[in-house]
């Protein structure tokens, strides 16, 4: 069973400059109960994807191809009421700044109150449901925190209670957005902890968006490696990290900090640049800064899948 | 989680001691009280009937009988006064609500609505902003005739673009913000982002510019009805009667005290208030005391 199957996904934005494809036909899934993990650099879609996901793409942003199916529901025919109700219910998510998710000037049971207005229960099974959530977070004493405005908690704290929040209505399918970006590495680990116990309690599945390799590999079943809008490589996390078969994930893994063998002054990057996604090359979308390249690379490559489930969009993925 | 309620309370009690301990606050607090309470007992406190006609008192100066004198045709100043409170203190309370809501909801479909309807509701604003105050009221007069609902439309239309403005800037700035974008993610409908997200942000201060525009407020009705634009006589106003005095205000300048002072409390009373207010909740200011 797969909740979150997207297939071929095409999200172009109309700017000025011209037409931007942000993504260009991405597909991957999310199989039931599993955490996948979206990694890459800034820029390379995965805040579009998670906004097309949710139907919440700026105004100038549209979804011209593929679909995006959720529970056996085509998100990207459903009106926008419908979609609403999916939000917060079925699909959560936990953004990256905990600083600036939770409204200043309501208190956190109130706002925990707000999420549940589609529940039909009565105040007072919210209020006792938002108790018993903060408590599965381990925020101390939330009979009173409940009553709290959120510049009375610490960061960590917060991106709990919005961890909270996003699972209140026990939903299918969890987005988490660099939850522990904006966090000190000691509360990342104890974040990604919590988040990994919830997921079992809950069973949901989560699509976990980071650039940081390590907690990627730490917390994730699946990975889907990502480069200027298009998914160049998916597969297990094993599969991924010990035998990356498209140039980019290599590359990429390469250039992870902690696993350099020796002590360096300067870290290995790779060189070039992303392409200007308004004259999107033709060809392989990494082919300008690939050390592979052939004269093949000039057309689009094909997804090619290599071993059990994982798939690499390189000509030369079975070979590498 | 429930006990914190009454802690809530006394949270709610200290601003008010907090006004109380700046002298101007507590100064103004008095002179408010003092108009409101003149206003809301006007028939107790005065013996007279406000437009009670009585040609052998009239010119009267200020005695025991008639405390502030009386005017040209005999009516007692006083009595004239307190009931002329009423009428300024509800077109104040009246028209600065109205402006208020008609304000935040115009400020809000502003800077939450598409960008073209945006333009064309600043546009607007700016172009009855344009108009001086007077103008205004004489253009609408012209039009509708002199009355107080000619004066709670004049002060609606000069209050109103400032406070959509202001909601209009800071519901953009919101706009964007994380916890709208997480509201929204969580499946909350746009009206309720506008009431439980975006309002309760942006209308503490709108409130406190709003109480130090009621002596303004008061002022235009004043004006208004110093002019003749706004109640009709024989109906007690502090402009009208600073009007009846000002013919007169070499030989009986009583008339143009009674109307004039009353004024000047309020307004000092109203403008102590609000800037008292502005000192104790704008957080920028607390490091200070």
């Amino acid at each position: 069973m797969t909740v979150l199957t997207i297939k071929d996904l095409n999200v172009t934005f109309s700017t000025e400059g011209g037409d931007l494809r942000a993504l260009r036909d991405v597909s991957f899934e999310v199989p039931e109960r599993r955490i996948v993990g979206i990694v890459g650099e800034s820029g390379c879609g995965k805040s579009t994807l998670i906004n097309a996901i949710l139907g919440l793409l700026a105004d100038n942003g549209r979804i011209d191809g593929g679909s995006i199916l959720f529970e056996g529901q085509e998100l990207t025919a459903l009106s926008a009421p419908k979609m609403r109700d999916l939000r917060g219910q079925r699909i959560s998510t936990v953004f990256q700044d905990p600083m600036g998710a939770l409204n200043p000037v309501l208190s956190v049971g109130r706002q925990m109150q707000n999420i549940q207005y589609r529940s039909g229960l009565s105040r007072a099974e919210k209020d006792a449901r938002s108790v018993d959530m903060l408590r599965l977070v381990r925020i101390p004493d939330p009979e009173h925190a409940w009553a709290r405005y959120p510049h009375e908690f610490s960061g960590g704290m917060k991106q709990r209670i919005a961890i909270a929040m996003a699972l209140m209505m026990e939903p299918a399918l969890l987005i988490a957005d660099e939850p522990t970006t904006a966090l000190d590495a000691t509360l990342e680990v104890a974040t990604i902890e919590l988040l990994q116990d919830l997921q079992q309690q809950i069973g949901c599945s989560v699509l976990f968006i980071s650039h940081h390799l390590g907690v990627i590999a730490e917390l994730c079943d699946d990975v889907v490696v990502m480069y200027a809008g298009e998914v160049v490589e998916r597969g297990t996390t094993r599969q991924v990290f010990n035998t990356p078969r498209h140039p980019y994930s290599i590359r990429l893994l390469e250039c992870d900090p902690a696993r350099q063998a020796e002590r360096t002054r300067n870290l290995p990057t790779i060189p070039g640049e992303i392409p200007d996604l308004r004259r999107r090359p033709q060809g392989c979308i990494f082919a300008n800064r690939c050390d592979r390249k052939v004269a093949a690379c000039d057309e689009l490559p094909p997804d090619v899948a290599v071993g059990d489930g994982q798939v690499a969009r390189c000509i030369l993925a079975e070979a590498v | 989680m429930f006990a914190a309620a009454s802690e809530d309370r006394r949270q709610w009690l200290k601003p008010l001691v907090r006004i109380l301990r700046e002298p101007l606050g507590a100064l103004g607090i008095a002179l408010v009280i003092l108009m409101v309470g003149g206003a809301a007992l006007a028939d107790f406190l005065s013996a007279f009937e406000p437009n009670k006609i009585s040609p052998r008192d009239r010119f009267q100066g200020p005695s025991l009988t008639h405390l502030l004198g009386t005017d040209q045709l005999g009516r007692d100043l006083f009595s004239r006064v307190l009931h002329g409170g009423r009428i300024a203190l509800s077109v104040a309370l009246f028209a600065t609500a109205a402006s208020l809501i008609i304000g935040i909801v115009l400020g809000l479909i502003a800077g939450y609505g598409p960008r073209w309807l945006d333009n064309l509701m600043i546009l607007l604003f700016d172009s009855i902003k344009s108009f001086p105050t007077v103008m205004l009221a004489l253009a609408l007069v012209t039009l509708f005739g002199p009355s107080l609902t000619a004066v709670v439309v004049v002060v609606v239309l000069v209050n109103v673009p400032g406070y959509a403005r202001i909601i209009r800037t800071q519901t953009l700035a919101l706009k964007t913000s994380e916890f709208v974008t997480a509201a929204q993610s969580m499946g909350a409908s746009t009206a309720r982002i506008l009431r439980h997200h975006i309002m309760p942000n942006v209308i503490g201060p709108l409130l406190i510019l709003a109480s130090m525009d009621i002596p303004v407020v008061i002022a235009i009705e004043a004006g208004m009805s110093f002019l003749g634009l706004g109640v009709r006589p024989p109906t007690p106003s502090w402009g009208a009667i600073l009007n009846d005095g000002f013919t007169a205000i070499r030989d009986t300048p009583w008339i143009a005290i009674a109307g004039g002072l009353p004024i000047i409390l309020t307004t000092l009373g109203f403008t102590f208030l609000g800037e008292t207010l502005r000192d104790v909740f704008d957080p920028r200011l607390k490091a200070r005391g």
